[in-house]
């Protein structure tokens, strides 16, 4: 019998979309500024929802409801305490506290370059940072907030009326304004002038041998094979991986991205984070299990702890001590410099 | 005349044939399905062929049709046979933002 196949094309530009093609390992040139590694460069504009461009005064407005601890129910909590900026815009706890200092379940994300996710939370679970940033005042574990109190607080201090005036005007002080301030503020902690960035750029200097070295290691499938999760240009596919966590062993597990999508792949799969400004923001994995970058580098070459539903990406690997002593140096340069960050007076009357 | 009409029994057979199963393969490169949507007919079968240097998942939870291929490695297809028709929505669920529309046709 005569079937006919349809082959489609691969190529066409429809499918490739505005995404840059992801090369493989053998074609690249690992020299600075190289055409091969052009996919590494983040864009130059940070994307944003319609109806939500981050103008300075939403940016202004952000800010201050950031650092403010007033909006939470106990009144000393903002979403500082757990994303501070002196500590990666996390909170250097294994997982999080919450309201009233309880222990929570997962790490505190570190928020940034969180404006390039298409998904936010470790599970995934909020599609865009206005979506998340009401989240957190929302549950009673976290900072459980009195939203009728909350309001009336936003209302009785002129300054903030008149911030939100400014930065929605004719949009009013709700739940939707404060979620988009705030999201507008977390597009601005953006890190992309790191040593790394600069020598994809072509700067020769901002890296050492040992660094480009650790660039190789950390993209060679037969080495590292880090760069298969997280990839270009944000160190992170967006994906979701069990990566074997010994925590998955424990009785009754965090399922993780299992809860928002049921299939058994996503068992134990959390969202894999960006790498950027990965120093600052120990400890690590969702659950903090690693305290060092040489605890997670350790946990990966023994190719995860628990093997039960593992992704299929891990595997033990061949890391000698020096090649893992390359792909530290290379993780360390990730961070951009720091900027000092001027905080906000809270409107008082 | 007589070879006229072997000719439109021929056409017809040969007709017939094709609205009996066409087959199809849908690429994963780049992260992305190759197609975004597709238009088949029932009883057609598409095969999900992995580009990519690292695993990729097929999976749909549409009420229409319900399937799982797990995850698979590069240069591997799995194949599934579209039985109803309807609107078949299909991810990867290790990758978020991929998504393919199949309307099933009667
Ligand atoms: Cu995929």
């Amino acid at each position: 019998m005569k079937i006919k196949k349809y082959y489609t094309l691969f190529f066409t530009l429809g499918a490739m979309s505005l995404s840059l093609q992801a090369l493989e390992f053998k074609d690249i040139t690992f020299e600075a500024g190289h055409e091969s590694l052009k996919e590494w460069i983040l864009p130059t504009e940070v994307p944003y929802p319609e109806g939500n461009k981050p103008t300075s005064s939403r940016v202004a407005l952000g800010k201050m409801l950031f650092f403010d601890p007033r909006i939470s129910g106990d009144g000393n909590m903002s979403c500082s305490s757990c994303h501070n900026a002196l500590l990666g815009w996390s909170d250097a706890l294994a997982t999080t506290k919450g309201s009233k200092s309880k222990v929570l379940g997962r790490a505190s994300p570190s928020i940034i370059n969180t404006a390039f996710n298409p998904l936010q939370m470790w599970d995934g679970r909020k599609k865009s940072l206005e979506d998340q940033a009401i989240g957190p005042m929302e549950s009673e574990a976290e900072m459980n907030t009195d939203f009728d109190k909350m309001m009336l607080l936003l209302n009785q201090l002129q300054d903030y009326v008149d911030a939100f005036e400014s930065a929605y005007p004719g949009e009013g002080i709700n739940k939707k304004t404060i979620a988009k301030a705030i999201a507008s503020y977390e597009r601005t902690v953006i890190s992309n002038t790191s040593p790394f960035d600069a020598w994809i750029k072509g700067d020769e200097k901002a890296l050492s041998s040992e660094q480009i070295e650790g660039f190789k290691l950390f993209s060679d499938p037969k080495k590292g094979n880090c760069e298969v999760c997280h990839s270009a240009p944000n160190f992170t596919d967006n994906g979701f991986h069990n990566i074997g966590l010994a925590s998955f062993g424990i009785d009754k597990p965090d399922m993780g991205r299992y809860a928002q999508k049921p299939l058994k792949l996503m068992k134990g799969a959390f969202k894999t984070p960006t790498l950027r400004d990965i120093n600052r923001s120990s400890p690590y994995f969702h659950d903090g299990s690693a305290g060092t970058l040489e605890d997670v580098i350790e946990h990966y070459v023994l190719g995860g702890e628990n093997k039960t539903n593992l992704s299929p990406n891990m595997k033990k690997s061949n890391l000698n001590d020096l090649e893992k002593k390359h792909i530290a140096a290379f993780l360390n340069v990730l961070s951009s410099p720091i900027k000092p960050i001027t905080l906000p007076i809270l409107p008082q009357k | 005349m007589k070879l006229l009409i072997n000719k439109i029994t021929l056409l017809a057979v040969l007709l017939s044939i094709n609205v009996v199963a066409d087959e199809f393969t849908i690429g994963q490169k780049n992260k992305a399905f190759s197609k975004e949507n597709i238009s088949i007919k029932k009883g057609d079968t598409i095969h999900f062929l992995n580009e990519d240097p690292f695993f990729h998942n097929v999976f749909s939870l549409s009420d229409t049709q319900f399937f799982d291929l797990g995850s698979y490695p590069k240069g591997e297809s799995k194949a599934v046979v579209f039985n109803e028709a309807g609107k078949v929505e299909v991810e990867c669920a290790i990758h978020s933002e991929m998504f393919l529309t199949i309307e099933v046709k009667e």
